[in-house]
C-alpha cells in the first residue's frame, strides 16, 4: 500500500539541484526545478543506472551524469531518441514539508 | 486570430523557412502554399538521380502530404499564384483563388534559361529543373537517337550523366574548352571530362548548336563544327534565370533577381522572397546551401525575432554523379595576387588545389579525394592562417598529427558492416541509414540519434564525411548552434558576453534568444564558463548548478555512483609524511582502490558521495589540497627527477614542475589542462603530449603547446625558448590567460590551435612582447580569486551538507517522523 511519507523541509532541496532520499532499500531523488517545482524519481537511469540526482537539472528534466540521456521529470521516461523509464513519486507539500506517496 | 501568411512557390527553400519557422513559432500563422507543379516539396537537386534511375521519385519527397496536414497548411498544388496586389494585401491564382495575406513569401525559383538557337522553339528541346523535364527526357530517349545536352556546367554533366546511365549515345556540347568551368579550372576538368567519357558521354568542347532542325519536334542538331546527328532531344543547360515576372508586375524593385536585404525582405516590407529567385547584394545563387542559408534569416524575421541578418554565402560544390569526387569552393582561380598548392596525379585521378592569399585558403578545388573537403572548407571559412600547415596541408587532416584516430578515413571505400564508432559499437551502414530513415542534416542529429560519436568524439570526422556523402549539396555545414537550444555558436555568444553585462547564465539565454528557458548540460557550463572568464571569481559566481557532477562536487563520479579523490601531489613529489598520511585516511575510510595516476600522484577509487565532506576535512587537515582531478582547469605537472639527481638534468625540473603548479593551480580553462617540465631533451616527463610541454636544453627552457595524449595524439609545436625561470613562468601566464580567453569551452588546447593555426596564437603573443605582459597581469588577476581550495570552501560554506542523503527508517514513517541525518 502506498502510502504518504515526511521527507523533509522544501529548503532542503537546492533549486535546480536534488538531494537523494533512502529509504529502506529504495533510493530517490528529489528534485526543485527553478519554478520551485518538487520531483521526486526513482534515482537510477533507465539506461546504465547512472544516479540521476547527480544529473544537471533544466527545465523538467534531468539529464544522467552517465550518458547524458534526457529523462522527463515528471513521467521518468527517456527523451529524444532514447526509449526507457524510471518509477516516479507523487509528492506533496504541506506547511513546507514535502510528503512523498511511496 | 493567427496572421495569414502565403507561401509562392512549394519548393525546397520555401519549405525550407518554413520548417525553421516552425522550430522558432509554430503558432503564429496560418499558412497557405501555392506549387505550379502537381506534387509535394521534392529534393530537386536528386533530378539527376532520379534521371538515371539511382533514386525513385518518392525517395526524392522532402515534405510528404502528412507533414502539411500536420502542421495545418494548406497546400495547393498544381496551382499557380499569377497576380499579386501589394497594396489590397492579396494574391490571384490561375484556378480563380483570391486570398487576403499579412504576410506574403515569393519561392519562386528559376527557370532554365535557353539561348535564342535557330530550332529553339521546336518541341521537344527543354531545360532541366522540373520532375516534368526529367519524365519527358526518360520518354523520349531511345537507343537509335543521340541524346544533346548543352552546357558542360553542374547540371548539364548530371544531365547528361543521367541519360548515358541508360545505354543512350549521349553529346555534350559546351562553348568554352574546360568543362564546369565554373566550379574547376582546366587541369580538374580534364580529369572529369575523362572520367565522364568512360560512362560513354561524348564532349564536344569550344562548340555550340549551330541549328536545330525537325517539323515540329526535333529531328536533327547540328553543330558550330559542322557535324549533324539525328536526334529526338535537345536537353539545355545553359544556365538560370530567377523567376521573378510576378514581383515586376507586383511592382516590387528587381534586378537580375527580386531584391532583397539581409532579412529577405523585398521593397514591400510584408512580401519576402527567397531563394533562387532573389537578388541579395548583387548576388543570385542556383546552390542549394546558401538557400537554406537565407531561409534561417528569413525565418527568424518571420517569426519576429532579431538576427544579424544573412550576409551572403561561400559557395561550394559537389558533383552528384556516383563514382566522381568532385569539390569546389571559394575563388578556385585565383589571380596574380595568390599562390597555389597543388596535388595531382592523374594515374590515380587526384587533383588538389588549394588556392592562398596571405596564408589563408580562399579557394579549394578537389577531385577524386574529397576526404577532406569540409576540413578544407571550415579552414577557408575560418580565415585560419596556415602558414605552419603549408608543407603538409595538401595531404589532409589525417598527415597533421600522423593519427587518424581510428583506423583509415576513406568512408567511400568503407564496408557498411565496418565499425566507426568504437565507443558505442555503431558501424557506417547504422550511420547512413540514420540519415536517411530520420533524414538528419547535421552533426549535432546524427550523434543523437545514431550515438555515432556522442562519447569520446574521435570518429565525429568520419561521421561527418559519411552526412556529406550521404546528403550531397544538401549538407550544410554554416555555424550551428552549440546545442538544441539555440542557433548561437561559441563565437557569437563570447562576443555577445563580452558587449554586455550579466548577472547569470539565464539572463544570457534571454539576450540570445535561447528556445529553452533553462539551457541545457551542453550551453549551461560553456556559458557559465564565459561569464567566468570575462569576470573572474570575484564578481561573478561561479554557477553550480550549471556544472556538470564532477566539476560541481570536486571529484570524479565513477560507474557505480561512488567517486574519486585525488589530492595535490605538487610536481609529483611527495614525502614519506603525505605517503603515511594518505594511507591512513585511505583505511580509515576503506578505499577499495588506490592507484597511481597517469599525472603522477594517487587515485583513491571507490569513495561514496557522504564520505567526501569528512574525508577532505581529513586530507586538508594533513595539508593536501583538492588535485582537481575533475575540473576544466589546472590538472597536473608532472615532472622528471631533473638536475637534482639525473646524470643527464641539465635543469630543475621537479622545482620547476612545483612553482609552475603552485603558480597555475586552481585555474579554470576551456577544457583540462596538463603541464609537464623535463630537464633534459629525453623528455622522460613525457612533456610532448601535455598542453604545455617545457623541456629543458643547456641553455634554458623550451616551451611548446597543444599537445594530446588521449583519442588522438597530438605532439606539441614549438612556441619559443626562453633563459630563465621567470621568463618561462611568465610565459605560461600568458599562454594559458590567451588559451582561456581566447578558445571555446570544451576546446583542448590542440583542437584550438588547430583550429586558428599555431601562427594565430604566437601572433597573438610572441609579436609584440607587451602581449606576453598583458595575459601574464590578466593571468595574475584571475589567480587572486581562483586559487582556493574547493574542498575546504564548500565544506565551510555548508555546500557539503546537500553530499548525504536525507535516511527515512521505513518502520518509523507511519508517524510522520522523518529524522534527517547528515
Amino acid at each position: 500500500m502506498a502510502k504518504w511519507i515526511k521527507i523533509t523541509e522544501v529548503e532542503k532541496i537546492p533549486a535546480m539541484g536534488s538531494r537523494v532520499v533512502q529509504y529502506g532499500d529504495i533510493e530517490i531523488a528529489i528534485f526543485k526545478t527553478r519554478d520551485n517545482s518538487i520531483f521526486a524519481i526513482n534515482n537510477e537511469c533507465p539506461h546504465k543506472q547512472g544516479k540521476l540526482s547527480e544529473g544537471l537539472v533544466h527545465e523538467h528534466i534531468v539529464t544522467c551524469p552517465m550518458h547524458n540521456w534526457d529523462i522527463d521529470l515528471k513521467k521518468g521516461t527517456a527523451l529524444g531518441n532514447d526509449s526507457g523509464c524510471t518509477n516516479v513519486y507523487e509528492s506533496k507539500i504541506e506547511s513546507n514539508i514535502i510528503y512523498l506517496n511511496i | 486570430m493567427k496572421e495569414k501568411l502565403i507561401v509562392i512557390g512549394n519548393g525546397m527553400s520555401g519549405l525550407r523557412t518554413i520548417e525553421d519557422l516552425f522550430d522558432i513559432q509554430k503558432d503564429k500563422y496560418d499558412i497557405t502554399i501555392f506549387g505550379d507543379e502537381p506534387h509535394e516539396n521534392y529534393n530537386r537537386i536528386m533530378l539527376s538521380y532520379l534521371l538515371s534511375g539511382e533514386k525513385t521519385f518518392e525517395e526524392t519527397i522532402i515534405n510528404h502530404q502528412t507533414w502539411y496536414d500536420e502542421h495545418n497548411i494548406t497546400l495547393h498544388k498544381g496551382d499557380k499564384v499569377i497576380k499579386i496586389n501589394k497594396d489590397k494585401k492579396t494574391i490571384i491564382s490561375e484556378n480563380g483563388k483570391e486570398l487576403s495575406y499579412d504576410k506574403l513569401l515569393i519561392a519562386t525559383g528559376s527557370n532554365s534559361f535557353i539561348p535564342q538557337t535557330i530550332g529553339s522553339e521546336l518541341e521537344n528541346v527543354i531545360g532541366f529543373r522540373t520532375k516534368l523535364d526529367s519524365d519527358t527526357i526518360l520518354d523520349l530517349i531511345s537507343k537509335d537517337k543521340t541524346a544533346v545536352v548543352v552546357g558542360g556546367g553542374l547540371l548539364g554533366l548530371e544531365a547528361a550523366y543521367g541519360i548515358a546511365m541508360h545505354g543512350i549515345k549521349t553529346i555534350l556540347v559546351h562553348r568554352s574548352g574546360s568543362i564546369m568551368s565554373q566550379q574547376l579550372d582546366s587541369t580538374g576538368g580534364k580529369l572529369l571530362q575523362k572520367n565522364l567519357e568512360s560512362y560513354g558521354i561524348e564532349f564536344k568542347l569550344n562548340t555550340t548548336i549551330e541549328k536545330i532542325e525537325g517539323q515540329t519536334k526535333v529531328e536533327s542538331v547540328t553543330f558550330t563544327d559542322g557535324q549533324s546527328v539525328e536526334s529526338n532531344i535537345v536537353v539545355f543547360a545553359t544556365g538560370i534565370v530567377p523567376n521573378k515576372a510576378l514581383a515586376i508586375d507586383a511592382g516590387l524593385d528587381t534586378k537580375k533577381g527580386i531584391l532583397v536585404n539581409d532579412h529577405l525582405q523585398t521593397s514591400d516590407e510584408n512580401i519576402f522572397a527567397i531563394g533562387e529567385c532573389v537578388e541579395h547584394k548583387g548576388n543570385t545563387y542556383g546552390l542549394v546551401a546558401p538557400l537554406y542559408e537565407q531561409a534561417k534569416f528569413c525565418a527568424k524575421k518571420l517569426a519576429g525575432k532579431d538576427s544579424d541578418g544573412y550576409s551572403g554565402s561561400t559557395l561550394s560544390t559537389r558533383l552528384k554523379i556516383s563514382g566522381v569526387d568532385l569539390f569546389s569552393a571559394g575563388d578556385y582561380l585565383g589571380d596574380e595576387t595568390t599562390e597555389e598548392l597543388i596535388l595531382l596525379d592523374e594515374k590515380v585521378g587526384v587533383y588538389k588545389k588549394l588556392v592562398i592569399y596571405q596564408d589563408k585558403i580562399i579557394g579549394i578545388v578537389l577531385y577524386g579525394d574529397t576526404v577532406d573537403a569540409s576540413w578544407y572548407l571550415k579552414l577557408l571559412k575560418e580565415h585560419t592562417d596556415i602558414s605552419d600547415l603549408r608543407t603538409k596541408i595538401l595531404f589532409g587532416k589525417s598527415a597533421l598529427s600522423g593519427d587518424a584516430g581510428h583506423g583509415g578515413n576513406d568512408i567511400k571505400s568503407m564496408s557498411d558492416d565496418e565499425e566507426i564508432c568504437g565507443c558505442n559499437g555503431i558501424t557506417k551502414g547504422q550511420v547512413v541509414c540514420g540519415i536517411k530513415e530520420n533524414d538528419l542534416k547535421t552533426l549535432g542529429e546524427v550523434k543523437t540519434c545514431t550515438k555515432a560519436g556522442a562519447s569520446c568524439g574521435s570518429c565525429l570526422g568520419i561521421v561527418e564525411q559519411i552526412l556529406v556523402d550521404t546528403l550531397g549539396d544538401e549538407y550544410n555545414d554554416t555555424v550551428e548552434g552549440i546545442c538544441d537550444c539555440c542557433d548561437v555558436g561559441h563565437k557569437d555568444i563570447k562576443a555577445c558576453i563580452d558587449t554586455n553585462d550579466f548577472d547569470n547564465v539565464y539572463d544570457v539565454f534571454k539576450k540570445l534568444d535561447w528556445k529553452t528557458e533553462d539551457g541545457c548540460m551542453k550551453c549551461r557550463p560553456a556559458v557559465n564558463y564565459y561569464l567566468l572568464v570575462k569576470y573572474n571569481d570575484d564578481k561573478y559566481k561561479n554557477d553550480k548548478r550549471s556544472a556538470l557532477v564532477n566539476d560541481r562536487v570536486f571529484a570524479n563520479i565513477q560507474k557505480d555512483g561512488t567517486y574519486s579523490v585525488v589530492p595535490r601531489i605538487w610536481g609529483g613529489l611527495t614525502s614519506p609524511k603525505e605517503l603515511k598520511d594518505m594511507a591512513d585516511i585511505a583505511v580509515k575510510y576503506d578505499v577499495p582502490t588506490v592507484k597511481f595516476t597517469g599525472g603522477q600522484r594517487l587515485d583513491m577509487l571507490g569513495v561514496k558521495k557522504e564520505q567526501l565532506a569528512p574525508m577532505w576535512k581529513d586530507l586538508n587537515d594533513a595539508g593536501f589540497v583538492s588535485g582537481q582531478a575533475y575540473a576544466k582547469g589546472l590538472r597536473t605537472v608532472k615532472t622528471c627527477v631533473g638536475n637534482q639527481w639525473c646524470r643527464f638534468g641539465t635543469q630543475d625540473a621537479m622545482q620547476t614542475g612545483i612553482d609552475i603548479e603552485k603558480m597555475t593551480w586552481g585555474s579554470w580553462t576551456p577544457h583540462k589542462f596538463k603541464i609537464a617540465v623535463s630537464g633534459c631533451p629525453r623528455n622522460c616527463a613525457e612533456a610532448t603530449i601535455k598542453d604545455i610541454g617545457v623541456i629543458a636544453v643547456d641553455s634554458g627552457w623550451e616551451i611548446s603547446i597543444a599537445g594530446n595524449g588521449g583519442i588522438k595524439v597530438r605532439v606539441t609545436d614549438f612556441f619559443t625558448k626562453v633563459t630563465t625561470n621567470e621568463e618561462l613562468y611568465h610565459y605560461i601566464k600568458a599562454i594559458m590567460q590567451f588559451y582561456r580567453e581566447d578558445a571555446y569551452y570544451l576546446e583542448r588546447t590542440a583542437h584550438w590551435v588547430e583550429r586558428v593555426g599555431l601562427q594565430y596564437v604566437k601572433d597573438g603573443l610572441l609579436k609584440d612582447k607587451s602581449q606576453v605582459d598583458f595575459y601574464a597581469a590578466r593571468f595574475d588577476e584571475s589567480q587572486r580569486t581562483a586559487q582556493i581550495d574547493p574542498w575546504e570552501q564548500s565544506r565551510k560554506d555548508g555546500f557539503t551538507e546537500e553530499f548525504s542523503p536525507i535516511v527515512i527508517a521505513p518502520e518509523n514513517s507511519e508517524s510522520f517522523q522523518a529524522k534527517e541525518t547528515v
